[in-house]
């Protein structure tokens, strides 16, 4: 069973005048087959944790580990924790001019599961993920992320998800910009993929609302660049109830 | 379309639609179209045609320095039957029939070639091969004239090779009969060293279609000039072009298409690729519909893709419509960036960093290639594209 280690991480970014630490020491343990919420107020550091385990160059790691089943996610460049099983779903997914849909999925399947798929399976199998995530099929000849709406963009990150079936999947804000439709239809493509009991989620997230329709199985709270509190389902109840405030404190400054 | 301009630094991107009462194309050149050399000052730098070429590196091709050499290019014609070729002296009254200079180096080639090709496709004749030209530079200077005719309904397609190195001027002419279709390639591999100015005039018969496809990949400095006029009411010209501009290199693309003829029709598109410090693609591309040109319908389209730091691009489309009785007209410029950010999204989807621009290019280029219509020519385009990503990374 994966298993995503994350221990005393700390991570800084290059600032104006110098490195500033963002993560300062987070725990977590993902195993597949779970899926946990981290919640918390902007500027926490939450998409700070996405990227870093994407390994966006923007992020330095200065302490602590990260590890899937032992390997060390570190040491590896970005194409590699993809290809480990490592997947983020972005907040602002790029746009790639000159790319089309079909040919981004078709290449990056290939990359992920070591060959290509074959033409005809392959084929079918785009087609129906688009249809569940309510996607026209036109869509495939446009270029990545080029035009999107919100919507669509976070609609073509899940599809991407659901074809990459990955070991861990990040969701970096997927709920974010979206209308309650769209909520729904996203969230029931990462309901499908969970449902195969074969992914272990990590979705970040600032309101309670997508917690609605994705049951979380642990929700943590995120303050000052790490976990002050971890529950379950029932601390995201609190967090609607009362907000954020009792930790801005407790987690200390909280940009 | 709704299309992001991300605009790297270093890069202008300018535009205009002019209506004119008086030809600013025709204004802003430095002196009048001449096939005499001594019409044209030498030029110093900050002429509207000159301002965006680096005149050191002409080896003395724009001030009367440069002089030709024994061993200057090496030129070969291969041509399927029902094709003339004949090399011819400076009196022959095919010559110059297309256009004329507009340029100190332009009329600097006109008066200084020796020898000509002339290149004839009979009337009717329809080729099922393409003619195939090859200019192989030897390290000299040389000043070429080559015209290629095509009679009425003739079809045709020529392969222009330019490879090795040399210091070369040239004008070319193409003169296309009525109903005549003829599809040019014009491919500038050229070693490293070599400097390549020319000027391809094309002038299109009644109901002629023109294609050019410029393609630059090689040379230290390569100016083309394609110009198409027309004979008569509806020909079209297609004029597609696509460059990879290296490290150090600078490729200028000028084109003017002058409407000058009612019901003609033009598609102009461009694109390139650039990577290296000092890579330097610069693209004019001027379209002028004169008050006599009612039905035009025209586009044109420059794209680039800057692919690393330090490299710039100057792409100026301009649009001047002398009449409103056309049938449409219009022109997109974009500069964009393969940045950090694309890759790393690339990437994050377990594709290999190389591969990552290679799908950008590929992509970038792929629309293009297609439209060249000769399956030979697009896949040697694709293979040296492939091959200069590889050198790059």
């Amino acid at each position: 069973m994966a298993t995503l280690e994350i221990r005393n991480l700390h991570v800084s970014v290059e600032a104006e005048n110098g490195p500033r630490e963002i993560l300062k020491g987070v725990d977590l343990t993902i195993k597949q087959g779970e899926t946990h919420a981290v919640m918390g107020p902007n500027g926490s550091g939450k998409s700070t944790l996405a990227y870093s385990l994407a390994g966006h160059p923007k992020y330095t790691v200065t302490g602590g580990t990260v590890t899937l089943d032992g390997e060390d996610v570190l040491e590896m460049s970005v194409d590699e924790r993809a290809r480990a099983g490592v997947f983020l779903a972005m907040q602002y997914p790029v746009e790639v001019p000159g790319v089309s849909v079909s040919n981004f999925l078709r290449t990056s399947a290939t990359a992920i599961r070591g060959e290509a798929p074959k033409l005809r399976t392959w084929v079918k199998e785009v087609k129906s993920a688009m249809e569940q995530l309510q996607m026209d099929p036109a869509f495939a000849e446009r270029n990545v992320n080029e035009g999107f709406s919100g919507g669509e963009k976070k609609r073509h990150e899940i599809l991407q998800l659901e074809l990459l079936k990955p070991k861990i999947a990040i969701l970096d804000e997927t709920d974010s910009g979206l209308d309650v439709d769209a909520l729904r239809q996203v969230s029931e493509g990462v309901n499908r993929v969970r449902e195969t009991g074969e992914v272990g989620t990590l979705l970040i997230t600032h309101y309670t609302r997508i917690l609605r329709y994705i049951k979380p199985d642990f929700v943590h709270v995120f303050s000052g660049g790490r976990i002050v509190e971890s529950g379950g389902a029932e601390l995201a109840d609190k967090l609607e109830n009362e907000g954020y405030e009792a930790y801005s404190t407790k987690g200390g400054a909280s940009a | 379309m709704a299309e992001a301009q991300n605009i790297p630094a270093g890069s202008t991107t300018a535009g205009s639609i002019a209506v004119a009462a008086e030809s600013t194309v025709a204004t802003r050149m430095s002196a009048p179209p001449s096939f005499d050399v001594a019409d044209f000052p030498v030029p110093h730098g900050r002429e509207e045609e000159w301002r965006f070429t680096p005149l050191g590196r002409l080896r003395g091709l724009h001030d009367g320095t440069a002089v030709a050499s024994g061993e200057g290019v090496k030129v070969e014609i291969e041509a399927p039957e029902g094709v003339t070729v004949e090399t011819v002296g400076r009196d022959d009254e095919r010559l110059g029939k297309a256009g004329t200079p507009v340029d100190r180096v332009a009329a600097q080639a006109y008066s200084s070639f020796e020898k000509a090709s002339v290149v004839t496709v009979a009337k009717e004749a329809v080729l099922t091969e393409p003619i195939r030209i090859s200019v192989h530079g030897q390290g000299g200077v040389a000043f070429g004239h080559q015209v290629i005719e095509l009679g009425a309904f003739a079809e045709a397609v020529v392969v222009l090779d330019h490879s090795g190195d040399a210091v070369l001027a040239a004008n070319v002419d193409y003169v296309l009969g009525d109903g005549a279709k003829l599809t040019v390639v014009s491919v500038q591999d050229w070693d490293e060293k070599a400097v390549h100015v020319a000027q391809h005039n094309a002038l299109v018969g009644r109901d002629a279609s023109f294609k050019s496809v410029i393609v630059t990949f090689g040379g230290d400095v390569v100016r083309i000039h394609p110009r198409v006029s027309y004979a008569a009411p509806g020909g079209e010209a297609e004029l597609f072009g696509l460059y990879f501009t290296d490290a150090g290199q600078h490729q200028e693309h000028r084109l003017l298409v002058d409407h000058n003829t009612p019901h003609c029709k033009s598609n102009v598109a461009y694109k390139g690729a650039l990577q290296g410090q000092d890579a330097h693609a610069v693209w004019i591309g001027d379209v002028l519909i004169q008050a006599a040109a009612e039905g035009t319908d025209t586009y044109e389209l420059n794209r680039n893709l800057v692919l690393t730091d330090g490299a710039r691009v100057d792409s100026v489309p301009n649009l001047e419509i002398e009449t409103g009785e056309i049938a449409g007209a219009g022109h997109a410029s974009a500069t964009g960036r393969f940045d950090d950010e694309q890759l790393f999204y690339l990437m994050s989807r377990g594709i290999p960093q190389a591969e990552a621009r290679r799908l950008v290019v590929r992509g970038f280029f792929a629309e293009l290639v297609q439209q060249i219509g000769l399956p030979d020519v697009q896949e040697r385009l694709l293979a040296k594209i492939e091959a200069e990503l590889e050198a790059s990374v």
